[in-house]
């Protein structure tokens, strides 16, 4: 137990900032700027992917469900390697980890989040689209005002669950040495050689107290938008689509 | 970049058993792992029904390290961490007898058994209470109960979940090649590195990836209607 804290006293920063301002930026700090810019970049491709996904038009859905399969079908670590390997051939240049991560994490939790916004989208019950049609809205209009602002908001919780997911993805950057916290364990793990357990235990300790603290907040939203929905929309149904769909399912059940 | 063609990879008799001893691999984690996963889930949930705050919090704290630490950190703490604690004589033995896959499938199965018992708890969280009181009105013991009226409702309550997360265990399974295990990943970089063919051998382990995972989709379908229309007779 005293190693363990010898050990977070010499390497604290490191842990926190990786090498910077000497070398690139590291270890939490990226991990948390890493999963932070990948949700939200994906977050507007998600929406896209879900709205082409439950649309009418048939050459629309057809290859987005393709897609969406194929990126569940196949692990993270493979789509990595593929963005490593096409990125730099596709943009003619040398590409960093960190960028190649990042695109990664934006395809990969765009699919996952699509099926959240799917989720929420084929939840809310039919009468709000036609309701929105008799007032006279088009499909755009039926979207942006009617549909997604409630479905959105329904689906906060699971959004943020994705987000979990996102911190727990980054960690796979350090196949291709993208410098965050997993990365900066590694490195403190080969300067002592001979304390793998504690640093290793330091590193879970750390990912367990952000994600758990990052959970606990899921369910108190949770609670919050189930309280104020009590008697409108169709909780059950949400989740039960949820779960159906999704690898991590949310709910009171998470604890 | 040169022409795609599969037949520079699969001409070569050393590229195509690299990738068949990694696709053994990625079968022999994936199986293990779900075996041992269940296993553990099963005893958890037992725990967990136990009448014993105790028991019950510990339980919830095994499930909530296990779904909050990321797979590869649990990884990468049993290989290099907790093996390292290890009495030198196994030490010895594991190094011997691929004990990069042994704690492969240790990690991801104790990960695992935090996920599957979730899901059975959920489905036997969605079971009506006034079947349990039928069942008891009926004559059945507890354990008739359960066995007869309780868990054939709650397993297939919890079926599609239960599928979902025997997908992300195929897939996580590629997660052991950060600590050497011989996997289709694994394989896949080791080929590359050596023909030069990374388009071929990166879709050949795709491909072998979706497949799998599509297959797995498709049972859990099959399975889930199958007994939809059990329980509808």
């Amino acid at each position: 137990m005293l190693s363990v804290l010898q050990i977070v006293r010499d390497n604290w920063l490191l842990l926190l900032i990786g090498q910077y301002p000497y070398g690139p930026l590291g270890g939490i700090a990226a991990t948390l700027i890493l999963s932070v810019f990948g949700i939200l970049l994906a977050f507007p491709l998600s929406v896209a992917l879900a709205l082409a996904r439950t649309s009418p038009l048939r050459w629309l859905r057809w290859p987005v469900t393709g897609l969406v399969y194929v990126t569940r079908g196949v692990p993270l670590l493979m789509i990595i390697l593929w963005t490593y390997f096409l990125l730099p051939a596709l943009l003619g240049h040398p590409v960093s980890g960190f960028t190649t991560m990042l695109c990664t994490l934006i395809l990969y939790e765009g699919c996952y989040l699509s099926e959240v916004v799917r989720a929420g989208i084929e939840a809310l019950p039919k009468g709000q689209t036609e309701a929105a049609k008799a007032l006279g809205h088009g499909y755009f209009g039926r979207m942006r005002w009617i549909i997604l602002p409630q479905a959105l908001f329904n689906m906060l919780p699971s959004m943020l669950s994705q987000f979990i997911s996102t911190i727990q993805d980054t960690t796979l950057g350090y196949v291709i040495n993208v410098q965050e916290l997993t990365f900066a364990a590694n490195q403190i793990n080969n300067q002592l050689l001979t304390q793998p357990f504690q640093v290793f235990f330091i590193l879970a300790i750390t990912y367990f107290v952000v994600c758990f603290t990052l959970t606990q907040f899921t369910h108190w939203l949770e609670r919050l938008i189930a309280a104020r929905r009590r008697g409108g929309a169709l909780p059950a149904s949400a989740r039960a689509a949820l779960e159906d769909d999704l690898p991590l399912p949310t709910g009171e059940e998470l604890l | 970049m040169q022409p795609f063609d599969l037949a520079a990879v699969f001409s070569n008799p050393d590229f195509v058993s690299m990738i068949l001893t990694g696709i053994r691999f990625t079968f022999l984690v994936f199986a293990g792992s779900w075996l041992l996963g269940m296993a553990l889930a099963a005893a958890l949930l037992t725990i967990r029904l136990m009448p014993s705050a105790i028991a019950q919090h510990a339980v919830a704290a095994y499930v909530s390290y296990h779904r909050n630490v990321p797979t590869l950190v649990q990884l990468m703490l049993w290989y290099f961490g907790i093996s390292n604690l290890l009495p030198d004589d196994l030490q010895a033995w594991l190094a011997d007898h691929n004990g990069e896959a042994i704690f492969a499938i240790i990690a991801l199965g104790l990960c695992q058994a935090a996920f599957f018992s979730e899901d059975l708890r959920s489905g036997l969280r969605a079971v009506a209470p006034g079947q349990a009181e039928a069942a008891r009105a009926l004559g059945h013991s507890y354990l008739g109960s359960m066995r007869w009226v309780i868990l054939p409702q709650a397993v297939r309550n919890a079926i599609p979940a239960l599928v979902n997360h025997s997908v992300s265990l195929f897939k996580n399974s590629s997660l052991a090649m950060a600590i050497g295990v011989a996997e289709l990943t694994h394989a896949v970089r080791e080929v590359e590195s050596r023909s030069f063919r990374t388009f071929e051998v990166y879709a050949v382990g795709t491909l072998f990836y979706l497949v799998v995972s599509l297959l797995l989709m498709a049972a859990g379908a099959v399975l889930a209607r199958r007994f939809r229309l059990a329980a509808a007779r």
